[in-house]
């Protein structure tokens, strides 16, 4: 199609809107999809969050039913893990793996379309089930039977929902896995590519391991209620825990998907504003290796208080507690990364900086939890959402967020307003703190999760909880603010937007244009992100 | 500066935890052998935790501090030390390997089959109440929220429930059980799976239909014990509190023979026509 240079100004976007979106299978178009689809959720999610914060403001039930309530955890976390984290690291990596390897675009440009278009009909489903007969699943994200059973006929959407959502995910990890491992430049060799790169690499392998388990659990859900079956009914012979070993055979991985991606913009990051090479960077890919392998032997931890028997326990202890090894080697690397840099604090480095100390804190409740017979008493409490609410939050959305700052310029020509985004950075931070870490003592105290109203000992802290919530929905408003004035204008972004970084991406212009790479570049040492490994 | 801000802020919320203790920031000991091993596991891994942190942090804070490019660092090179990434991948381990072993011990004593118990009770999670049967004695009932908390958290109620006594942590009837004896529990479930969780006798245990789990206690101090159901159940899950009241021998001899003597009222009626 286009054997013809490139004149500036002139780079073949299709002229209509819905040509240009709609039918498109251009990676930084569908990237571009996927992101703003992952900020709706995310502000979608995020309301549904307030209404909890809300109502959990003070003792005694004041705004909603506590069936509702339940819709609330439910969907939130739903919303949360499957439309912002998940679509916003495919969006990160449409955008910027073809262009990190030199790949003229995804190997499979026209999947690419699909995986990310099935998104919005799936979470349309899915947000419709609040409006329906019985109403959105109300049994936590987890959707155990039997409890989940107990819903209406709208849990046939929901099911249908998650298989979409299943098998766009899957078409993605294919998509990723196939241009990874086809389409780099000549030069750009597998210890060459950024850790991004490699983070997602492994990252897509995991997801097409797990989201089928996923798929066969929800499918085993939906015959139980509409078609008689008895997997996990007692009283037809199934087993209700067999469920759970399966969702969490998936769920556990899950995490992963989650948070590798968030390692590998952490670690495109901090050695740009540290202008230093990566420390360790085979140790590294190695780490994300392990740490991915291990995620399929741990799965029970999230069963301690099922009843196992003593050889389980020790095991699912055992196998969790050794995660600490490889994840430690990656913290222990990036500090090694800012040692005798010369770092300068850019939004992108703040938030990356933010990460790995906050990620540190969830690492440590994680370690906590792992202990069995500790977990006896934090199982399913305050102290476990305070947990996973570091890594997710100021885990994976805050390497998102370091990671749009970061490239926010590749791909739009401008800066964003620095000042502006430091103060979403502390804004953030402080809020995100106030919210979380009472939860902590929440649930050492001895508070339940997905509970709509507690004991009046509770009450400062939950009070506390909330108003940081509030502040933190908010500073997230103020960023929708900050990358729509950044897509507006602002001042023009160099080709090398930040003094110190590495890699392709930064060789083409910024914006980069809408095709990059169609005759692969010549790769020079100096092109490379990591150069540290080239022995 | 920030980062000095951050540190004093940091400080001073580390000083100002020592004066919070009373309310609820930390796990209790609880009244058992199993709630002192599992808070002694909890205190000593968060120390362990905390001691890690400050080390690594307080690394990261210098550098942060030291190695800017506006006080006129020169950026290093180095890219990797085979004898540095050894290091920390063996001293985690040893770390590990310290926890692990109180770890195991501990599950160990909580594991151990015993042979004798002084008393059974199997309790019955179902939408939202908890039924006790006491085994070798005929005596059950079944234990709801008190009426008092369940006036008051009803949606837009406008009662304040600081006003109510152990607000959602009260029953109408409690679970009355003797200290010093080994009491065994078989725990399940009628319609989905609960959990039966009262932090002071320092574990929770699923309750799930279709299945009988087994947990033991030995309480050894008089006195009421509160707790709630840990595992989502339907709408009414955190209305469904636990409440032990534990009693001497003696007096829970005569609370059992009450029981019986007024056993035709005290009959549990059958599940079905409770809800
Ligand atoms: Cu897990
Ligand atoms: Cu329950």
């Amino acid at each position: 199609m286009s054997s013809v240079a490139h004149a500036e100004g002139h780079d073949h976007k299709p002229e209509g809107f819905l040509d240009r979106w709609l039918f498109t299978t251009n990676h930084k178009d569908i990237g571009t999809l996927y992101l703003v689809f992952s900020l709706t959720m995310f502000i979608i999610g995020g309301a549904m969050a307030m209404v909890i914060r809300a109502e959990l403001f003070m003792p005694g039930m004041q705004l909603v039913d506590p069936a509702f309530f339940n819709q609330m955890t439910t969907m939130h976390a739903l919303i949360m893990v499957f439309g912002a984290v998940m679509p916003a690291f495919v969006g990160l990596a449409n955008w910027m793996i073809p262009m990190m390897v030199g790949a003229p675009d995804m190997a499979l440009p026209r999947m690419n379309n699909w995986s990310f278009w099935i998104l919005p009909f799936a979470f349309t489903m899915l947000l419709s089930t609040l409006f329906m007969d019985g109403g959105a699943p109300a049994a936590g994200w987890t959707l155990y039977p039997p409890l989940v059973l107990q819903g209406g006929n709208s849990f046939a959407f929901a099911i249908f929902a998650v298989h979409l959502l299943g098998i766009s995910s899957i078409m993605g990890a294919i998509n990723i896995i196939a241009t990874i491992l086809n389409m780099r430049a000549p030069g750009m060799n597998l210890l060459n590519m950024p850790l991004f790169v490699w983070t997602w690499l492994i990252t897509a392998f995991l997801l097409i391991a797990v989201m089928p388990v996923l798929a066969g659990g929800v499918t085993m859900l939906l015959t139980d209620k509409f078609f008689g079956t008895s997997f996990f009914n007692a009283a037809g012979g199934g087993d209700p825990v067999m469920y759970q070993h399966i969702f969490w055979f998936f769920g556990h991985p899950e995490v992963y998907i989650m948070i590798l991606p968030a390692f590998g913009v952490v670690s495109e990051i901090l050695p740009t504003f540290s202008r230093k090479p990566l420390f360790g960077y085979t140790s590294m890919v190695y780490a994300s290796a392990s740490i991915a392998f291990l995620s399929f032997i741990v799965w029970s931890h999230h069963m301690f208080t099922v009843g196992m028997p003593l050889g389980g326990e020790l095991f699912f202890m055992y196998a969790t507690m050794v995660i600490a090894v490889p994840t430690g080697v990656k913290i222990f690397n990036w500090v090694a990364t800012m040692w005798k840099g010369a770092m300068t604090f850019e939004t992108p480095m703040l938030f990356a900086v933010g990460f790995v100390i906050m990620f540190t804190i969830g690492g440590f409740s994680g370690l906590m939890l792992a202990i069995a017979p500790a977990d006896f008493q934090y199982h399913d409490t305050y102290f476990v959402v305070a947990h996973f609410h570091y890594v997710l939050v100021t885990g994976a959305v805050y390497a998102i967020m370091a990671g749009v700052y970061y490239w926010l310029p590749k791909w739009t020509g401008h800066m964003y307003d620095e000042r502006l985004g430091k103060i979403h950075f502390w804004w953030s931070t402080i809020a995100v703190n106030v919210l979380f870490f009472p939860q902590h003592f929440l649930g050492l105290a001895g508070m339940p999760r997905r509970i709509p109203d507690y004991s009046v000992q509770f009450a400062e802290f939950n009070m506390i909880s909330s108003i940081g919530g509030f502040a933190f929905g908010l500073a997230q408003i103020f960023f929708v603010y900050i990358v729509w004035k950044t897509v507006k204008g602002g001042k023009p972004a160099e080709a090398r937007a930040w003094e110190g970084a590495k890699g392709l991406e930064w060789t083409v212009p910024s914006p980069a244009p809408h095709h990059t790479f169609e005759t692969p570049p010549e790769i020079k040492p100096d092109m490379i992100a990591h150069p540290s490994n080239a022995h | 500066m920030k980062n000095l801000k951050m540190m004093a802020a940091l400080g001073l919320l580390l000083a100002s935890t020592g004066a919070w203790a009373e309310y609820g920031l930390n796990m209790t000991p609880g009244v058992t052998e199993f709630s002192q091993i599992a808070y002694g596991l909890h205190m000593k891994i968060l120390w362990i935790c905390v001691a890690i942190g400050v080390l690594v942090f307080g690394v990261m804070i210098y550098s942060m501090i030291a190695h800017r490019k506006s006080k006129g660092a020169q950026p290093a090179q180095f890219s990797h030390s085979t004898t540095a990434e050894i290091v920390w991948t063996i001293i985690p381990i040893l770390i590990l390997v310290y926890m692990a072993y109180p770890a195991t011990k501990a599950l160990i004593t909580m594991e151990a089959p015993r042979d004798k118990a002084d008393l059974i009770v199997k309790v019955t999670g179902f939408q939202w109440r908890w039924r006790y049967d006491y085994l070798n004695e005929d005596v059950s009932f079944i234990s709801s929220l008190d009426a008092e908390s369940n006036r008051v958290r009803q949606l837009k109620s406008g009662e304040d429930p600081s006003q109510v006594k152990d607000y959602l942590l009260n029953v109408d009837h409690p679970l009355v059980l003797p200290v010093g004896k080994q009491v065994k529990f078989l725990l399940t479930a009628d319609d989905v799976i609960h959990s039966w969780w009262v932090p002071a006798l320092g574990w929770k245990r699923d309750a799930i239909p279709g299945f009988v789990n087994e947990a033991w206690t030995k309480i050894e101090k008089p006195g009421i014990y509160r707790g709630q159901c840990a595992e989502l159940c339907g709408r009414d899950h955190g209305f469904m509190p636990i409440v032990i009241k534990a009693v001497t021998p003696e007096e829970f001899e005569a609370w059992v023979a009450e029981q019986k003597k007024s056993a035709v009222a005290g009959r549990v009626q059958p599940i079905a026509d409770q809800s």
